[in-house]
């Protein structure tokens, strides 16, 4: 979705929370609604201003009110909000009930604003109509979840009522789907009346509903309404506001109506008071809205003692300065800069300690989503003043050491289209510490001013920086102007999204000076020193060169440049292998077989635990990672603690583990499907698999999966199988109750053994097919090493991996196996639910193996789609990242 | 009926050939007017002899008192290699005429440029199939803004409404249409909420005569800031227009051609629609006039070409046939930009 006010606001998937503003809003506000009677709007105005430089992305703005003229106010509020170039940069919300404002409101905006809202409580044909005149006027729009029966106010309703209007909109008026916002009703919670119970569940529910099925479309919805219930209890509500936000965040809400003074972070909230808020919004028991009330109740007593609780006051320094960090109180962090530096060398080590950890876990609760933009504002505001507070400090340092020749000049900036400058400003105030004179051009900068800027104050080195994925590509713009101009000025690259692949990939290429990246802000300084200095700099760029065309062509080697046969000559090179009665053994069981309850002891024994450090990003081999010199602690550690948890989840039987699988004759037809036989010999399914393209060496075949399966042709009876097992049946609940107790490391840990569950049960499970059920390997006795290894005959190769990355074969095994009776289903992106679970093929020639597919043609695709019966682009759409073009 | 087939027809051969090649569009026309020196007489003819209020300046009324003058200055520009030549209708709306008292006129002015233009085009594809030539109506901003307060102490005050120019631009398209023009140039956009106004007005237009016609946006940077007289970025500017289901968009005027590059490059960058551009012949200079050659012209719009980011190019103020031939033949040697189709979510 893209806004604008004077300038772009681009809402993608990897956007975090769009705050709305909330306070210019006469229902809502009573101060606005007072200024706007008493026609103050110059102090209206401040009240915009606050918002937007508090962190809203777009401000909301309602004259909704009886004793108003609303389309007076909103027409005079929103002209005199165009000459107010500090507010209008951001995109405007016209919100009221009523379409005359709305309208009017629209003839005010140039940039593309929100219609809040409209919705089909007046039929359809008024719908149509408001949403008709929208779109020629140029807006998103918001679409409440209201018809002509009234509010929806369950989760049946409410995704009813957003499908409809869905439909209608893409169908009867052409409105872009991105431009279509859901608020799907925010109502309160812990009234004390029973239908109520559901309220934030069934929203969250919706949310989560809507995002899956109807594509494109946005969710929105004022959050203060779910706590209205427990007004005059700022801290209740505030509780309430970060929980709900937290988890509509997570079903996909987009945007919300909020006001940031009444937000808390999530993790702030102590323990008991959120068990008990997320008790009532999750409905979790009975009693929930008693007990919170209850709690609620000492909280007001409390809440006046409460907000002059200094308690904070009393920890260690670096302690305070995480907090006021983290809370955004500016109040004391020049005092506790000051004894923080008392008890360092050096100011500068006040910054790169205490401060810089503290803006680290507030980097780290933004990027779980238990921060918000505006609190990482406030943040920001004391780091700039703490440092603001240091600077002479630091200045005078310098001077002592008798040093005044600066070592080089550095042009700084924050991208275009990006405001996040926390980092960019560690990087300056290090630099600056060491000696060198910092140009900075602030955010959101075009890069025609940085370059004329770095041309102009004849900079060193030019640092760019930026954390949304978009300045990826406008570092790109950059560095391609850069170029164009026949500039030679060293390019230094940093920000959250940057990387060194990044930087080789796309960067390096496009720029014949240097570009390099720099991964955090100690390592600006040594960079700096060998950019800024002419002698260092050529062989530094040798060695940049040397080491990003490696990254880059072993980057590209991964695929385009290899040399593809048509299907043709891809199917004429087929492997060949021998089908007799020494390769192919009659099963001894044919059909499909459940088998549900199986005892997790006995799955244990088959777990690979390399891929269960991996979760944990420790890299290593097991059991030798234990021992390892640099994570071996670590991984001693999370392995204690998983296996204490394994043996309580195997006791207590807290997983449940399901399998089936089948086996079936089979042939393989027209080089690349595979046709199944009933019992009686009749074709049923059919598996298509894929083949591989790329151009091999000589005596190297392009193989498929069929190839392992007799042909038709040769009058042989072949078998195949497939299998679906798994371990996640009561994962959901577990996971559910280590989130509820705020413990993400359990959760992720539970969810990490699940899934090791899901593949040693089909490691078991294709023992037991090998040694009993087919049987083909009778005698088979092999270590759960070597099974690791893969060292028995025949191969389970499954939809989604390498060997046949189309996902849809899922569809065909589901169809054989009906592993839904056993609980694993499928969503529409055909991943399997639950997450620990797994499916695929079985095949028992001695000489089948694991393969890679690689990059296929279009011919294939073609080809591929014909044979599904399906539109080549839906093809493609599946198979996308195996398209070579 | 018949007029709304003539057009599809019109439109398709359009279509067709932007695929193909880059279109080039006409220069000034007033700087080509003031050529022929024209007195008071001159624009009053024999019709407006006694009119009462004082019409020199009013370019537009030469369609009707001087239409030869205006059919060769067309004429001029297709000789000159041009594709698309803009109707001499730049100030042909009510608000604009107010200034000469000629509100009344305006359906007149508007049929009887588009006829004239019409024709010398039909001549030019009569004589060369190959290269058939089009008429782009031209639609200014007015002289008005619908966002800024003219009155400092005032800002909240406004000249002009949104109803009040939707229907200003809706009248003139119509006339516009009614003439025969093959697409409408909504031009030198310098206030979005003018230019959303004329795309209002323009779609209720197009679902009135139940068929429509191609749209051409082309706003104005005004400065180095990169934005436009209203405040908008050249982003935030496409994000505001681009509901409407245009045949391109672009920049022109204000700037020359050098300066337009990197606000070309981010429309060329963020929109699936063509991209047009038709600069100034540079900046004024101290008295006013505009002085780049054609050759220098060339040069700085070739840069435009090597990057790929041209559908349409063509001149705006100072231009004459000369800049539009050196163009022309600049723009005969390169593909026209190959838009990346950008799936929003």
């Amino acid at each position: 979705m893209k806004l604008s006010g004077l300038e772009p606001l681009i809402i993608s998937p990897a956007s975090n929370f769009i705050n709305v503003g909330e306070r210019t809003n006469v229902t809502g506000s009573r101060k606005f609604l007072r200024l706007i009677k008493e026609d103050k709007y110059d102090e209206a105005l401040d009240v915009a201003r606050d918002q937007v430089e508090g962190g809203a992305q777009v401000i909301d703005i309602n004259m909704d009110e009886g004793m108003l003229d609303g389309k007076e106010a909103m027409v005079k509020f929103l002209n005199l909000i165009a000459a107010e170039p500090d507010i209008s940069r951001v995109p405007i919300m016209i919100d009221s009930s009523k379409w005359p404002i709305i309208e009017a409101g629209l003839k005010c905006v140039q940039g593309k604003a929100i219609v809040n809202s409209i919705s089909l409580k007046g039929g359809e044909e008024e719908f149509l109509h408001q949403a008709k005149l929208v779109k020629r006027y140029g807006a998103a729009v918001i679409v409440m979840a209201f018809d002509e029966d009234g509010q929806a106010d369950n989760y049946e309703r409410r995704i009813e009522i957003c499908k409809r209007s869905y439909d209608l909109l893409i169908e009867k008026v052409g409105f872009p789907a991105s431009d279509i916002i859901f608020d799907p009703n925010i109502f309160p919670v812990g009234t004390g009346i029973e239908e109520h119970r559901k309220n934030a569940l069934d929203f969250f529910r919706a949310t989560g509903w809507i995002k899956k099925n109807l594509p494109g479309a946005k969710v929105s919805g004022g959050v203060s309404n779910v706590s209205f219930s427990f007004r005059g209890n700022q801290s209740v509500r505030e509780a309430m506001h970060a929980a709900f936000l937290y988890h509509a965040i997570k079903e996909g809400m987009d945007m919300g109506i909020v006001n940031p003074s009444l937000l808390e972070v999530y993790d702030e909230v102590p323990k008991d008071l959120m068990e008990r808020v997320e008790d009532v919004l999750l409905d979790r028991r009975d009693d929930a809205t008693e007990r919170l009330l209850d709690f609620a109740e000492s909280f007001v007593g409390e809440q006046k003692t409460r907000e002059k609780d200094m308690s904070w006051r009393e920890l260690p320094v670096a302690k305070r300065i995480e907090h006021a960090l983290v809370k955004g109180i500016a109040d004391f962090v020049e005092n506790d800069a000051e004894e923080a530096r008392q008890s360092f060398d050096k100011g500068i080590e006040v910054i790169e300690g205490p401060l810089m950890d503290g803006m680290n876990v507030v980097g780290d609760l933004f990027g779980s989503g238990k921060m918000f933009l505006p609190q990482v504002v406030k943040s920001a505001r004391v780091m700039k003043k703490a440092v603001a507070y240091l600077t002479p400090f630091i200045e005078e340092e310098k001077q002592g050491n008798g040093d005044q020749r600066k070592a080089g000049k550095i042009l700084l900036a924050t991208v275009k289209g990006d405001v996040h400058d926390i980092g960019k400003n560690i990087v300056a105030v290090v630099l600056a510490c060491n000696n060198f004179e910092i140009v900075d051009l602030g955010v959101m900068v075009p890069l025609d001013k940085i370059i004329k800027t770095a041309i102009e104050e004849k900079v060193d080195v030019i640092g760019l920086s930026g954390l949304i994925t978009p300045s990826l590509d406008e570092m790109i713009y950059v560095a391609q102007e850069m170029e164009r101009r026949e500039m030679k000025l060293p390019l230094m690259i940093g920000g959250a999204t940057t990387s060194r692949a990044h930087t080789a990939v796309k960067i390096f290429p496009e720029y014949s000076g240097i570009a390099v990246h720099v991964n955090d802000a100690s390592r600006s300084v040594p960079i700096a020193q060998t950019l800024s200095n002419p002698d260092s700099h050529a062989g530094f760029q040798e060695n940049i060169v040397a080491d990003y065309t490696k990254l880059r062509e072993g980057y590209l080697n991964k695929g385009n440049t290899k040399e593809f046969l048509s299907l043709a000559d891809a199917r004429a090179n087929k492997l060949e292998l021998a089908f007799n009665a020494e390769t192919i053994s009659t099963p001894k069981f044919l059909g499909v077989k459940k088998v549900e309850n199986i005892d997790l002891r006995a799955i244990n024994k088959y777990i690979d635990w390399t891929p269960f450090f991996m979760t944990w990003e420790l890299h290593g081999k097991f059991p030798r990672i234990l021992e390892d010199e640099v994570v071996g602690e670590a991984a001693t550690n999370v392995y204690k603690d998983a296996q204490k948890m394994l043996e309580e989840i195997i006791r207590d039987k807290k997983l449940q583990a399901n399998a089936v699988f089948g086996i079936f004759k089979a042939n393989s037809v027209n080089d690349d499907d595979i046709q199944l036989y009933d019992e009686a010999g009749e074709p049923f399914e059919v598996f298509r698999t894929l083949r591989q393209q790329t151009k091999k060496a000589a005596s190297a075949r392009n193989i498929a999966l069929s190839d392992f399966v007799a042909p038709k042709e040769s009058g042989v009876q072949d078998f195949v199988g497939c299998f679906a097992v798994t371990t996640g049946i009561g994962l959901d609940e577990l996971v559910a109750q280590y989130v509820a107790d705020h413990d993400d490391y359990k959760s992720i840990m539970v969810k990490a053994l699940a899934d090791r569950l899901a593949e040693a049960l089909a490691e078991m499970l294709h023992h037991r097919v090998r040694t009993e059920y087919w049987g083909y390997a009778p005698g088979e006795h092999l270590e759960n090493e070597d099974l690791i290894k893969e060292k028995y005959q025949g191969i389970r190769p499954a939809p989604g991996y390498p060997a046949c990355p189309d996902h849809l074969e899922k569809k065909t095994i589901f169809k054989l196996l009906k592993p839904e009776e056993q609980g694993i289903t499928l969503t529409e992106n055909l991943a399997m639910h639950p997450a620990a679970a797994v499916s695929g093929y079985y095949f028992a020639h001695p000489d089948s193996k694991y393969l890679g597919l690689g990059k296929i043609t279009k011919d294939q695709v073609e080809d591929f789609a014909k044979r599904k019966n399906m539109e080549v682009k839906e093809a493609e759409k599946w198979l996308r990242p195996s398209l070579n073009y | 009926m018949t007029q709304a087939i003539d057009a599809r027809k019109r439109v398709d051969r359009l279509l067709e050939e932007s695929a193909k090649r880059i279109l080039v569009l006409d220069g000034a026309m007033g700087t080509m007017i003031q050529g022929y020196k024209p007195t008071e007489e001159t624009y009053r003819g024999e019709r407006f002899k006694d009119y009462p209020s004082d019409l020199k300046g009013n370019n537009d009324l030469l369609s009707i008192t001087q239409p030869k003058m205006i059919a060769e200055i067309h004429a001029a520009y297709f000789e000159a290699g041009a594709d698309i030549v803009e109707t001499n209708t730049f100030n042909s709306t009510r608000i604009s005429m107010a200034d000469y008292s000629m509100e009344d006129l305006v359906p007149e002015l508007n049929l009887v440029a588009a006829k004239i233009a019409r024709k010398v085009a039909d001549e030019f594809t009569e004589r060369e199939p190959n290269k058939p030539r089009f008429v782009a109506g031209s639609i200014g901003p007015t002289n008005k803004t619908a966002s800024l307060s003219p009155d400092v102490n005032n800002p909240g005050y406004r000249a002009i409404d949104y109803d009040t120019l939707a229907a200003n631009y809706k009248e003139q398209a119509k006339a516009l249409i009614e003439g025969g023009v093959d697409l409408l140039l909504i031009e030198t956009v310098f206030d979005t909420l003018n230019a959303k106004a004329a795309l209002f007005g323009v779609m209720e237009l197009f679902d009135e005569i139940g068929f429509e016609i191609p749209i051409m946006v082309s706003g104005t940077i005004t400065d180095a800031s990169g934005r436009t007289l209203s405040g908008q970025t050249t982003d935030a500017f496409l994000i505001s227009i681009s509901h409407a289901p245009l045949f391109s968009v672009g920049l022109n005027c204000a700037l020359g051609a050098d300066q337009l590059r990197p606000y070309l490059q981010i429309i060329a960058r963020e929109t699936p629609f063509l991209v047009s551009a038709h600069p100034n012949a540079g900046l004024p200079n101290a008295f006013g006039e505009y002085d780049e050659t054609p050759e220098k012209m060339a040069s700085q719009i070739k840069e435009y070409l090597d990057l790929g980011l041209i559908n349409v190019i063509g001149g705006c103020c100072g231009t004459s046939p000369e800049h539009i031939r050196a163009i022309a033949e600049l723009a005969e040697k390169y593909e026209p930009r190959h838009a990346s189709q950008k799936l929003e979510v």
